[in-house]
């Protein structure tokens, strides 16, 4: 009896001792696998990322010309930046271009989600057309573009002409450029359309229905299920297409960059887009000092423009809630 | 009440058609363009059918302009890019999901925070960092990258990962498998789906850069299809090859058109999963 009852203990403990031992020795195993598996992004967030942004703010504070090793002048570049005219250019354009842009994105691509959200008949067809200018690579869709929005024979001024209706400069006409800049981003807009269709089509049927039975039509359907049950998606658009105004670059480059970097962006540098200044400074004239300065205020304007952006999030924007409504 | 319900369908389906038409006009004048014969592209009132029909551009293309070359560079580029961020993306996004260890969780955010860091920031001491070692000018700074993590890629692949019951790989752990064994054995199969929509998604991106090739590709021999193009419509040639540019956009669009109608499924996923971040 006495035995027997004293030999179940250390079995126990050794037991406990066991799960012990075998748990360390999982999380030693998930330890050394999590680190080696993560190793190459975190090499790549060092060398890609974080240390190339505190390079960039070093350099910003430094005269660096390549030919020359980097020589420290403190804040000088940022200090020149509200006197350089074309640097003050590049601002006023990338402005212009975002009160535009940044709106219209969202209401455009919201429109076309709402349309392709229609249960018609050959709606995949439909849809796949909208989309179809997405898949058009940046280079071509400017070739494209130059040709439509030319004055003389593009298509855009046809029916114009036709109708005998003024013919604006699309791309020659400085007041017209940055509309024109908005115009060509805007066909390509099919993605966040798609995205606002999957938003719009994961609303929950019954609360339509909840709403109708209450007397509700279609236009306070929109604005107080719709809208509400989207405004996660349209806050993150909202957020990509202020980063993405901002960070403009290639079709500018394309249709206006010129042949070297001397060229005016466009007639009176009309279409001098931030990122396309940056680029100049960098590898036209060199200037990778100055360059850094310029793309560290980029940085920061785009860091606190969504930190706002997120601030507002409490105000308009509706999570659902586990276990809410929806359950 | 019905014939208002009927007329609001019939204006719907109206903007969605018509306006359908208006989308892919440019599209279909882009390629109606690559058969027309040089003088006859910019011309007023715009000519949608080409007449007549010049199948010649698709044989000039290849003796006025490199287009094999182009093409090899574009899938050098986009083919070893789109391998490197799949490999790294599984194998990331794995420990990130499944692994616990001290310091994932601040990684994870560290590396979700670059996603909002604009290329511009990085672009001058990336290109500074390449040319110390003579990478300028080889295809290494568009690949290299790729391998070590695209941030967003590996959230989406985290996410998916952590839908997969546990008890899958439990089992095959039991069996002694190791790591990366569960990973490429068990784990790829199940998250097919998620997998092919980076795959598209990384591929795409590369066949269509346009910014990092033009700063670190100066040299004609190493331009992929999209500094190709641009060259041509520059005029950089001297003579008018707008004709033959078509037909190199044809190309270069092609590719894309056919991959979204054979994976529209997932392209589409890729899409909307892009935008729901969030």
């Amino acid at each position: 009896m006495k035995i027997e009852s004293v030999v179940p203990v250390p079995t126990l403990r050794s037991r406990i001792n066991n799960w012990f031992a075998f748990t360390r020795k999982l999380q030693f195993e998930e330890t050394v696998w999590g680190w080696i598996l993560i190793l190459p992004a975190v090499i790549g967030l060092i060398l890609f990322k974080i240390g190339p942004v505190l390079a960039s703010l070093l350099l910003s504070f430094t005269k660096y010309e390549i030919i020359s090793s980097p020589q420290w002048i403190g804040l000088a570049n940022y200090q020149h930046l509200p006197a350089d005219s074309l640097y003050m250019k590049s601002v006023e354009v990338t402005l212009n271009y975002s009160a535009l842009f940044i709106p219209l994105s969202i209401m455009v691509a919201y429109t076309i989600g709402l349309l392709m959200s229609q249960n018609l008949k050959g709606i995949t067809i439909w849809r796949t057309m909208w989309y179809m200018p997405s898949l058009v690579p940046t280079v071509a869709s400017a070739i494209i573009w130059r040709w439509a929005l030319n004055p003389e024979f593009g298509a855009v001024n046809y029916p114009l002409k036709l109708l005998g209706l003024p013919l604006p400069g699309w791309l020659t006409d400085p007041d017209w450029i940055i509309r024109s800049m908005v115009l060509i981003q805007l066909w390509g807009l099919g993605n966040a359309a798609l995205i606002f269709l999957a938003a719009i089509k994961g609303v929950p049927e019954t609360y339509y229905e909840a709403a109708e039975v209450d007397g509700a039509n279609a236009w306070t359907k929109f604005w107080n299920i719709t809208i509400p049950m989207t405004s996660s998606v349209i806050f993150f658009q909202m957020i990509m297409s202020v980063i993405g105004s901002f960070q403009i670059f290639s079709v500018a480059y394309i249709l206006f960059g010129g042949y070297t970097t001397s060229d005016p962006a466009g007639p009176g540098n009309a279409a001098l887009f931030y990122v396309l200044y940056t680029y100049r400074n960098a590898f036209g004239y060199f200037k990778n000092g100055y360059a850094s300065a310029i793309a560290w205020v980029l940085f920061l304007v785009v860091m606190v423009l969504t930190i706002l952006l997120f601030r507002t999030q409490k105000l308009w924007v509706y999570y659902e809630v586990e276990g809410g409504p929806q359950s | 009440m019905k014939l208002t319900r009927l007329f609001k369908q019939s204006l719907g389906y109206l903007i969605l058609v018509g306006g359908g038409l208006v989308m892919v006009m440019p599209f279909f004048w882009l390629i109606s363009s690559s058969f027309k014969a040089p003088g006859k592209i910019y011309v007023f009132p715009p000519q949608w059918i080409p007449n007549p029909v010049r199948w010649q551009n698709y044989v000039d293309v290849f003796t006025e302009v490199p287009v094999f070359l182009y093409v090899r560079n574009t899938l050098i580029i986009t083919i070893s890019s789109t391998i490197g961020t799949v490999l790294c993306t599984i194998v990331t996004g794995y420990a990130f999901a499944r692994l616990r260890f001290k310091g994932r969780d601040t990684i994870f955010s560290l590396l979700l925070a670059t996603l909002m860091l604009p290329y511009v920031v990085t672009m001058i001491p990336i290109y500074i960092m390449f040319s110390k070692v003579h990478m300028v000018n080889t295809f290494w700074p568009l690949i290299l990258p790729n391998f070590f993590g695209e941030a967003f890629y590996i959230f989406l692949l985290r996410q998916f990962f952590r839908t997969i019951p546990v008890e899958l790989e439990d089992a095959a752990r039991i069996d002694g498998a190791d790591r990366l064994r569960i990973i490429f054995q068990i784990m790829v199969p199940l998250a097919r789906p998620a997998i092919i929509v980076v795959t598209i998604q990384a591929a795409l991106d590369n066949w269509n850069g346009f910014m990092q090739p033009l700063i670190f590709l100066t040299k004609q021999a190493l331009w992929p299809l999209s500094l190709g193009l641009n060259s041509l419509q520059r005029f950089e040639t001297g003579l008018d090859l707008t004709h033959l540019m078509m037909v190199l956009a044809v190309f270069m669009v092609t590719p894309v058109v056919i991959v979204y109608f054979l994976a529209q499924k997932q392209f589409i996923q890729g899409i909307v999963l892009t935008g729901m971040k969030a």
